[in-house]
């Protein structure tokens, strides 16, 4: 038993960060310290850095342009590239659509959109969740019925994130109302731009931000070669996308980032003139937050080891989604209190990713209470905290 | 990195757990809990047999050679049975420190005794108003001709009732929680002017409130140099709370399957209380719980040789969660299992009392939190 990285794997990881070093742009890394506002095109120009290296498309086959990496190497990295700063690769092209298209998709579907999806030529989203589907989501109503070559889509989508910059959606659509209903499911690509009868409003969340959207789809035309998979099985598709590589799942990098940032800001922030850091009760979450973190990462590097033995991370990773939200959660409640009074101010301008105006309160308070809420969804998406409850229930404990 | 055992530790494991399996039963357990000093010598000797009383010691010494991954095995193999013999007190908090610090002589009089099974120890280190700082001590070793005059009182010893021998933490020098002074001396349990008053605890365990008074000792009973010995104690104290921890993590993994088989067994409203979801999703927290023990146990267990500051971080940290994450699991499972984990005579609530009371023995919550908060511009980077 050895918890230490190989020779191979620190060469490794040093070679990941010296390219992060050289070619992770400042501007765009320091938005990210600094929790600014990133735009479309900072996320778009990082993609473009990492295509060129090849080191996009983490979880891809080297056949189409993937890394090939093994799961260590897929851990060193993004480990790496949080602690760096980078900001995160929209995951719905690159990490969603495309294994679903390298699996069940045709030659054509993978000649057409892999290729594109490496460019950064589109910008996916995802269109699962529904007003009345959320946890239970082969509940869904947003009907496609076959008329020739086409589909006729109808229906809404919501909580549809950063649906506002894309001209991609994949969806989740009824195909067949009469089977059970996770049956009557098929998986289809649809496009945005060019198709009429779709609206995108968005929806505004708590914190003042625009994130997330609902989509209508009104008699929208669709090609049957948009399918992905087989009609009536898009279930599977959607299965094979929950169990699909999630060791990154538990956020470790991030939340060692942030951490290292909370402390630093302890050491600043100053209480009856002495330094928030020496006050007891803080520093005691402090160390506790702490321990958390280093059972959590602990528990990723079992699950990553398993991986690269073979295994599949299949339900363990809902171990590792509970315990890491509930960190981060954590972590940005105690800088909602590292703030103090300064949290309270609510300037949202000053978030923007140009702001060179004075901001009220120390520079990194602006940020941490809509972070605060914002964050809250962290233990809502990607299957409820509740439901890996129920999934661990199920798949592990056999109840 | 690679979690996998090696074939030593492996066969380790093996060893431990056909014994716990086959041979340490609950009435087995409950038979040895009624004997004077609460164990089993036959269980002892075969411990000796089985060579895990040497598992921590050289090779030359006629031990194992192991490390914190051996010991890590080992206990969570007593964990999963609740044992209740003398391994923690003899062989890690005394034989360890007698290794570290002894001479040759002092080594070979003290460590095959110890492998042999025929000389049990306990480690006198901790005082009442010191509580879980092992550097507080005010017991006193002064000279006196060419040896010492030991003075003093010792709190909750684990063991103290039955050992044969004590290694005894006294200062020779400084006082409070002063880091020089404090030194180490082999007391023979039975000498002058030692009284003990020995105890059952409530986690199954015994243990002896000890005092020295003007208890005479030779200079061949000293460890290592006069006032010396702090460095030697927390390697070794690091090294027992690794095996606490891997004691916890392997009780609360029973605990855990006990808890699981149960509520899938146990009806209520006509179906398994398994069946409901407010107790599933209390289950899967159980075993949460004991996901991130067993990982920062193996932190821990693998932490031996980085720098000391790092490796106290470490191993704190892995004592702090048992604590938190332990009493979440004993308080659920006597929870989950209602009114039957109430009872004496159901397993899992010696298993509730075992956990919970780990948190009280080498430092609480609370104390390895403070540790932690000592370090904490100490960073960490687990590979």
């Amino acid at each position: 038993m050895d918890i230490n990285y190989t020779a191979e794997e620190r060469a490794f990881r040093d070679e990941v960060r010296t390219f992060l070093n050289e070619k992770l742009p400042k501007d765009i890394s320091s938005k990210v310290k600094e929790h600014k506002r990133l735009g479309k095109e900072d996320t778009i120009r990082w993609q473009k850095i990492l295509n060129e290296q090849g080191w996009l498309a983490l979880h891809w086959p080297k056949e189409y342009g993937g890394t090939g990496w093994s799961p260590i190497q897929k851990h060193i990295f993004e480990e790496e590239c949080a602690e760096a700063g980078a900001p995160t690769v929209l995951p719905f092209g690159v990490n969603m659509v495309a294994p679903v298209i390298i699996k069940f998709g045709t030659q054509e579907q993978k000649d057409y959109y892999l290729p594109r999806i490496l460019r950064s030529d589109d910008w996916w989203c995802q269109g699962y969740s529904e007003p009345g589907a959320g946890s239970d989501l082969a509940g869904l109503k947003t009907r496609a019925v076959r008329d020739g070559d086409h589909y006729i889509v109808n229906g809404q989508k919501t909580w549809t994130t950063l649906g506002q910059h894309a001209n991609m959606i994949f969806c989740l659509v009824r195909t067949d109302p009469d089977a059970k209903k996770q049956e009557g499911i098929s998986f289809l690509l649809i496009d945005m731009e060019k198709s009429e009868g779709i609206t995108v409003r968005p929806l505004i969340t708590l914190d003042g931000e625009h994130e997330v959207n609902e989509v209508f789809f009104d008699d929208v035309k669709v090609p049957v070669e948009n399918l992905v998979g087989e009609e009536n099985k898009g279930w599977t598709c959607a299965k094979y996308l929950l169990t699909f590589e999630r060791t990154g799942i538990a956020g470790v990098g991030s939340s060692k980032a942030a951490l290292a940032h909370l402390k630093q800001v302890a050491r600043e922030q100053q209480v009856n003139g002495k330094p928030l850091i020496e006050e007891p009760h803080f520093r005691s979450r402090l160390a506790d937050v702490e321990m958390e973190l280093m059972s959590l990462e602990m528990t990723n590097l079992r699950t990553v080891a398993a991986a690269e033995a073979g295994g599949v991370p299949g339900a363990e990773s809902s171990f590792l989604k509970i315990m890491g939200t509930e960190l981060r959660q954590e972590i940005t409640d105690l800088f909602r209190r590292a703030a103090g009074p300064h949290a309270l101010p609510f300037l949202p301008e000053q978030l923007a990713g140009d702001f060179d105006g004075e901001t009220v309160g120390p520079e990194f308070a602006g940020s941490v209470a809509s972070r605060y809420f914002n964050f809250r969804k962290l233990s809502i998406f990607g299957g409820s905290n509740e439901i890996q409850k129920n999934i661990i229930s199920k798949m592990i404990l056999g109840l | 990195m690679d979690f996998k055992f090696s074939d030593e530790q492996r066969m380790l494991e093996e060893t431990v757990g056909r014994l716990v399996r086959d041979s340490y039963t609950f009435d087995a357990r409950n038979k040895a809990l009624e004997s004077e000093h609460g164990f089993s010598t036959d269980t002892w000797t075969q411990f000796a047999e089985l060579g895990l009383l040497g598992v921590p010691f050289s090779e030359e010494a006629g031990g194992f050679n192991g490390g914190g991954p051996e010991l890590m095995v080992v206990a969570e193999g007593f964990g999963r049975g609740l044992v209740v013999e003398p391994y923690l007190a003899t062989v890690v908090l005394s034989g360890v420190l007698i290794d570290k610090l002894g001479n040759d002589a002092q080594k070979e009089q003290y460590l095959p005794a110890i492998i042999g099974g025929e000389t049990r120890f306990a480690l006198a280190n901790y005082e009442t108003k010191g509580r879980y700082d092992h550097r507080f001590v005010e017991t006193s070793a002064k000279k006196d001709g060419d040896g010492y005059v030991i003075n003093g009182e010792k709190a909750v010893v684990l063991h103290g009732d039955s050992a044969d021998q004590l290694v005894v933490i006294a200062r020779t020098g400084g006082s409070g929680n002063d880091k020089d002074g404090l030194s180490a001396f082999i007391v023979d349990a039975g000498a002058d002017g030692v009284s003990r008053r020995g105890y059952p605890t409530i986690d199954g365990l015994h243990a002896a409130d000890i005092t020295f008074k003007d208890v005479k000792v030779g200079a061949d009973a000293l460890l290592g140099d006069e006032g010396k010995a702090l460095d030697a104690l927390e390697a070794t104290l690091d090294l027992a709370l690794i095996t606490l921890c891997a004691e916890a993590s392997g009780a609360m993994e029973v605990a855990c399957d006990q808890t699981l088989d149960y509520i899938k067994e146990r009806q209520q409203f006509g179906v398994p209380i398994g069946k409901f979801q407010a107790l599933q999703h209390r289950m899967v927290e159980m075993r949460m719980e004991l996901e991130k023990v067993r990982s920062i146990t193996m932190l821990a267990a693998c932490s031996l040789d980085v720098e000391p500051q790092l490796r106290k971080k470490r191993i704190s940290a892995a004592k702090a969660q048992v604590g938190k994450s332990g009493r979440k699991v004993a308080e659920e499972a006597i929870q989950l299992f209602g009114g039957m984990g109430m009872m004496e005579e159901t397993p899992v609530s010696h298993y509730a009392k075992r956990i919970v009371m780990i948190d009280h023995w080498l430092g609480d919550r609370e104390y390895h939190l403070g540790v932690l908060e000592d370090l904490i511009d100490v960073d960490d980077h687990a590979a």
